[in-house]
């Protein structure tokens, strides 16, 4: 008998069952078909500003920075502004994102290269697929458009996000997915983020930029 | 290989925790840094305890259909272009991640965390075939330069003190300045992550555990606040999952209303930082990821819990509420216990799967105070599982002679209330007597275990029986 055959054997001894009765897996399919949503916080049933409002507490409480622009045009200064004032150079690692190739870093002063991160660059900017405003936490998806590396590797991670990406709670970010993806298909690779890299380990005190970022920071693009 | 265990020797682990100054310093931080932030957190979330509910319900569900939900996660993960291995052993589970990591050459691993990971005692196996493995999670990383196991099932080095750190940074980090100052928790992060950043970049096989399996897409999902275990399964080649089988979740809203309470229960943080989803291998058209994925399904006595009493421990999400509030846990910390399951959830799992001849005085070692039960995130009745085990050991007469006879006295007049009554209300009586000078003993023939360490309190004279009848009888009035 193979390790998988006396698993699954003794999973069926144990519980009493054949593995083969119809009701069971009727009632399998079921819920992987319907998958019923269970307890959704209220705090997240907003619309509008108040949204937006509550995506933005919820990430600064996890300390993250967020900083809101009129439009997609306005990110790259914005983003500009942002190294200026944490002193970084003027540099950024992106990926392919079109919605990214399309903003006007041309008239910035940043020097922008593509690809995914080596683990040298200081500073990287994603596309987040969604933000989940009850935690205030960012969904990053893989790909060639936002490689994984650029959310993990660099010292200062910062992430374009659009108000209408912004949703209350993470069942309405799946079924976002879902329309994207399709129906039980992901990416390789889905990031929640919520804040900066963190470890407590020592002495249970809290200390920022363990290996991950030491910054987040948000650029919301509103309309 | 033999399993690395002193739960038998429990007592004696005890007894030098208990003298052990820097533990029972470093102690306190589990004390102050846990129950608090988990009940703020709890406390801003109305939903909170219907998210409980709803999270044990979904555990229930998924151990009641695990054959079914296993056959859905294993075909999605195939479909995906991952492969599953299934181990029914610890000794399996080692072969097949070994025979991966032989066959692509792999000289180093970066591991992210992981309880099977200790379970099987994985490190030991990785080095006793040539191959590096670094633990990346920074408490991890810690207690691995100290050749020790973690004390704590999410936070592995809860027992040190930062000036423990600090003499192993320098023993092991020779390569450093000798004079470099490292006075501050933060200077010995900067330089774990320094010298970890070299590792993930050059490791060519990255192992994690996972928090949840999901069946509906063939996922694995890890819960780090580092970012350590995301950049395991990112940057080599290879990412292997190593998993026990009662991590299964049908749906990702399943997997949305475990999370919701997983970091509150845990660090009492609404979220943690990294929550990632890792479902096959890098796509064609990808720059990052790994070009092979491998999930190691390990059994090791779990299945056959199933259908029995401890079904209800297989719940466990091991967010560690039950240690953060176990008053034992605090006196003793978590390597008195004797291998890698600490505090109540070890005490109830251990005897399971290393058997109760060798974990036995785990569950023994409980005040039955209900704190770990009333803050598990899956309601798990874990008094209730430690009673079970008690009844099992003295049914196998497991225990010595003085404790079997005691229990056995005991037993007698607790099923003879009217001679019950007569002889505590006598014994009431004379300790009172013998203590009304000082309002308390310093020792106390047979109970050293207890004045040892603190003073009884010298009755006051009725017993809990007596007042309770006259309380009621003033009701009435």
């Amino acid at each position: 008998m193979t390790a998988r055959d006396e698993i699954f054997a003794t999973i069926r001894r144990s519980l009493g069952v054949k593995g083969t009765e119809a009701p069971r897996r009727h009632i399998v399919q079921e819920r992987l078909e319907s998958a019923p949503k269970g307890a959704i916080p209220q705090r997240g049933q907003l619309i509008g500003e108040a949204l937006i409002d509550l995506f933005k507490t919820q990430a600064e409480a996890a300390m993250a920075s967020v900083v809101e622009v009129d439009s997609a045009m306005d990110a790259p200064a914005a983003i500009a502004d942002y190294l200026r004032a944490s002193n970084l150079p003027a540099r950024i690692k992106m990926g392919d994102d079109l919605r990214l190739a399309a903003m006007p870093w041309g008239d910035t002063a940043l020097e922008v290269s593509k690809g995914r991160s080596d683990g040298q660059d200081l500073a990287a900017v994603n596309h987040a697929f969604a933000g989940v405003a009850e935690t205030g936490t960012l969904t990053m998806t893989s790909g060639p458009e936002n490689p994984s590396t650029l959310n993990l590797l660099p010292d200062y991670a910062i992430v374009v996000l659009q108000s209408k990406d912004v949703v209350g709670d993470y069942e309405t970010m799946w079924a976002r997915l879902r329309e994207a993806y399709g129906k039980g298909q992901m990416p390789r690779t889905v990031n929640w983020i919520t804040g900066p890299s963190r470890s407590a380990d020592i002495e249970q005190t809290l200390l920022l930029g363990a290996h991950g970022p030491r910054s987040l920071h948000i650029v919301l693009v509103k309309g | 290989m033999t399993l690395h265990v002193t739960s038998p020797q429990f007592k004696d682990n005890a007894h030098r925790a208990l003298q052990d100054e820097q533990l029972q310093k470093a102690m306190g931080n589990v004390r102050q840094g846990f129950i608090d932030k988990r009940a703020v957190v709890a406390a801003k979330l109305p939903e909170f305890e219907a998210l409980r509910d709803s999270a044990r319900d979904i555990k229930n569900h998924a151990l009641a259909h695990l054959d079914l939900y296993l056959e859905q996660y294993e075909s999605k993960v195939t479909a995906a272009g991952g492969h599953v291995h299934w181990a029914r052993t610890a000794e399996e589970a080692r072969g097949a991640i070994l025979d991966i990591c032989r066959r692509v050459g792999a000289r180093t691993v970066t591991k992210g965390k992981s309880m099977i990971s200790e379970e099987i005692e994985l490190n030991t196996a990785l080095e006793a075939a040539g191959i590096r493995p670094v633990e990346t999670d920074l408490g991890e990383y810690i207690i691995q330069l100290r050749g020790e196991i973690p004390s704590h099932i999410i936070a592995p080095a809860v027992h040190l003190n930062a000036t423990q750190v600090e003499s192993d940074f320098r023993r092991v980090h020779t390569h450093l300045d000798p004079a470099r100052d490292l006075s501050q928790p933060v200077q010995l992060l900067t330089e774990a992550r320094g010298v970890l950043r070299d590792r993930f970049l050059a490791a060519d096989v990255g192992i994690t555990g996972a928090n949840f399996l999901i069946a509906e897409t063939g996922t694995s999902v890890i819960v780090t606040n580092e970012g350590n275990g995301d950049l395991t399964q990112t940057m080599p080649k290879v990412h292997i999952v190593i998993a026990s089988l009662e991590k299964i979740v049908p749906t990702l809203e399943d997997v949305s209303q475990i999370l919701r309470v997983l970091a509150r229960s845990a660090t009492g943080q609404e979220m943690s930082v990294y929550t990632t989803f890792s479902t096959g291998p890098r796509r064609p058209q990808d720059v990052d990821g790994p070009e092979e994925y491998h999930v190691v399904i390990l059994d090791n006595g779990r299945s056959s819990m199933l259908g029995t009493a401890f079904q209800d421990m297989l719940r466990c999400i091991r967010c560690g509420a039950c240690m953060n509030h176990c008053p034992v846990y605090h006196a003793v910390g978590g390597h008195a216990y004797g291998w890698v399951y600490p505090g109540p959830m070890g005490a109830v799992l251990s005897p399971s799967l290393i058997g109760v001849d060798k974990a036995g005085h785990l569950p023994n070692a409980s005040t039955f105070c209900g704190r770990c039960e009333s803050v598990c995130p899956v309601r798990i009745p874990l008094p209730k599982l430690m009673r079970h085990w008690r009844d099992r050991e003295f049914e196998r007469h497991l225990q010595p002679a003085t404790l079997r006879t005691g229990i056995g006295s005991w037993g007698f007049f607790a099923r003879r209330p009217r001679l019950y009554r007569l002889a505590t209300s006598v014994a009431m009586r004379g300790l009172a007597l013998l203590g009304r000078n000082k309002g308390r003993f310093t020792s106390l023939p047979l109970a050293g275990g207890w004045t040892d360490y603190r003073d009884f309190p010298a009755p006051q004279g009725a017993t809990f029986q007596d007042q309770w009848k006259s309380r009621k009888a003033e009701g009435r009035r």
